[in-house]
């Protein structure tokens, strides 16, 4: 059993004495890098010391190339932080403004993008954070030697009003959940659907460089089939992704060109269905469910099979604690974010160090399931859809007089958005209105991306509003 | 039976197509459903629409599940379903 080192800080002091780092790999769709490259190499053409203590953002196209700086820059940088594949350029003064970036380390080409160069031009009015493009990975140029620091890993999740939450963590907190069971050995080679800047990825990402695996990257420019045919070429032992990834996959021909061992699940709501299919699929698997959230952290995994998890998670003492309050689960442990960056922790956790997660919960016989989100949210395909965004919209046609947009499962993106409306007086809601839906519709496709135009429009009589005149949502 | 409901999985797949704007390959039976011209998410939209016209909804209804891959392997969960359902209303009735 190999144990990660104890104290290590940062991802270089976890891969410094381990010996086997010159043959254990980080797989892209367009290059291989060992472990070993990624530690002695550099890929900021030789700037990398000065950004020593300093706040750096990191954008870039391709998923390798945050890898390799993520590895450079853990336990030198002051903070870092992290930008998702679809990172809005316009957020981005805003971000270098309150994470009081001093350098932004980022992809060359995406200064050939017209918002990016703007993006960058505010920033630097602000701030006059350093430019330092990454270049091509090459060996022997090391870090100036500088004590090493306790650095601040920065996650950015959608918030609500737009701009991007701002979520920290540490080395410390990101990794409790890897360090607290053991590794196990062997030759692992793990997959996942997600990108590793997202929580539920850097998970995958940290997994693989703090046990003894290699990695096979997803990359967004290229096909699920290219994807499974590059996982099977590396002969994928455990395999990560959300519901929809998970179905999309076993739709696709290529699916049964990989056996893992391990395929676990997590990101949205997981389902019966989905699990008894992978069970079918791959009956040699060991399947799991975890519950994730980039602030609660990793919270726990259900290896039962079944969907929901058993109520003595509940109240129980251990590494996690969890509690359920007003149907919400509450997460407390060394895994969950310290706070978001620019507040206290106060606006993160209840008093009594909770973090609520915001998703509510149901209690049948001996398990708890999963509802839905508090907020309303709806996960279409792992793309978060605020319903009062759309109902803003629907309640600007003359015809309606309200409107309220509630999720409906699917079995293919585990929801859909589906409308409820309410049209204005004078008109019966029971007549065909194929042509007014239709209108509805149009409006909807023109203003909005794909996964937030109703799939099914109901022309209802009334809908429910509550004593506060709040409209009251399905799950709250 | 099973014809029409062949038929009325196509014209739903040719709507779908129409209003999410995406251009169709030749719908044969031997087809990746997933290379047909709709992705997930107008995959998604369609199997929606079909619990409306058909009042099926064979993926979430079944116990005996798998994901189809081809368009008659997704034509044929919907026709299982139907025969299923016909037979459960003899039973019953």
């Amino acid at each position: 059993m190999k144990k990660p080192k104890e104290h290590a800080n940062s991802i270089r002091e976890s891969l410094v004495d381990s010996p086997d780092c010159g043959s254990r790999f980080l797989w892209s769709a367009r290059n291989t890098v060992s472990l070993s490259e990624a530690l002695l190499g550099t890929s900021l053409g030789g700037r990398a010391s000065g950004l020593a203590g300093r706040s750096v953002l990191i954008a870039t196209r391709d998923q390798l190339d945050a890898a390799l700086v993520l590895i450079e820059l853990d336990g030198s940088a002051r903070r870092l932080i992290i930008c998702p594949p679809d990172v809005s350029p316009v957020d981005i003064p805003g971000i270098v403004e309150q994470a009081e970036v001093d350098a932004v380390v980022l992809d060359i080409s995406l200064l050939t993008e017209k918002r990016w160069r703007e993006a960058l031009e505010s920033s630097v009015r602000l701030r006059i954070p350093e430019i330092v493009p990454i270049a091509s990975l090459v060996a022997g140029a090391k870090l100036a030697k500088t004590d090493p620091l306790v650095t601040e890993w920065v996650l950015l999740t959608s918030g609500t009003s737009g701009a991007p939450k701002m979520v920290v963590h540490s080395f410390a907190t990101l990794t409790a959940a890897i360090r607290e069971v053991p590794q196990q050995d062997g030759n692992i080679v793990w997959g996942t659907f997600y990108d590793i800047r997202r929580y539920g990825g850097l998970q995958i990402f940290l997994r693989a460089l703090l046990g003894t695996g290699s990695l096979v990257l997803s990359d967004a420019g290229e096909t699920l089939t290219d994807h499974l045919m590059r996982l099977s070429l590396h002969s994928v032992t455990h395999l990560t992704g959300t519901p929809s990834h998970w179905r999309r996959a076993m739709m696709n021909p290529m699916a049964s060109v990989i056996a893992p061992r391990y395929a676990r699940l997590s990101g949205e709501i997981v389902d019966q269905v989905i699990l008894n299919m992978l069970h079918v699929f791959y009956p040699d698997a060991a399947i799991g469910h975890a519950f994730a959230s980039t602030e609660a952290g990793v919270a726990f995994e259900v290896t039962d099979g079944l969907e929901g998890f058993p109520a003595d998670f509940v109240g129980r003492h251990g590494d996690v604690d969890i509690k359920i309050e007003e149907n919400s689960l509450r997460i407390r442990s060394a895994r969950t974010a310290t706070h978001f960056l620019g507040t206290d922790e106060s606006t993160l956790r209840d008093c009594e160090g909770c973090v609520d997660t915001g998703d509510i919960v149901e209690r049948r016989g001996e398990r708890y399931y999963f509802l839905g989100r508090r907020s309303g949210v709806i996960n279409v395909g792992g793309l978060k859809v605020h319903p009062e965004e759309i109902e803003g919209l629907l309640n600007r046609h003359p015809a309606v007089q309200m409107s309220c947009v509630r999720p409906r499962r699917n079995p293919i993106t585990g929801s859909l958005v589906v409308a409820d409306v309410v049209l204005k007086s004078g008109r019966g809601f029971d007549e065909d209105h194929a042509e007014l839906k239709n209108d509805i519709l149009k409006t909807c496709r023109e203003t909005l991306p794909r996964h937030k135009v109703p799939a099914v429009v109901n022309f209802v009589p009334a809908l429910n509003v509550s004593a506060a005149g709040k409209m009251t949502r399905h799950n709250a | 039976m099973s014809t029409s409901i062949k038929s009325i999985i196509i014209s739903e797949i040719q709507r779908v197509a129409a209003d999410e704007e995406k251009a169709l390959s030749p719908l044969t039976d031997d087809l990746v459903l997933l290379e047909c011209g709709l992705d997930s998410l107008a995959i998604a939209i369609l199997v929606a629409r079909l619990e409306e016209t058909l009042n099926l909804d064979p993926f979430t209804d079944s116990d005996d599940i798998y994901y189809p891959v081809t368009l008659g392997d997704f034509i044929r969960v919907y026709e299982e379903a139907e025969r299923t359902r016909q037979f459960d209303s003899r039973v019953s009735g």
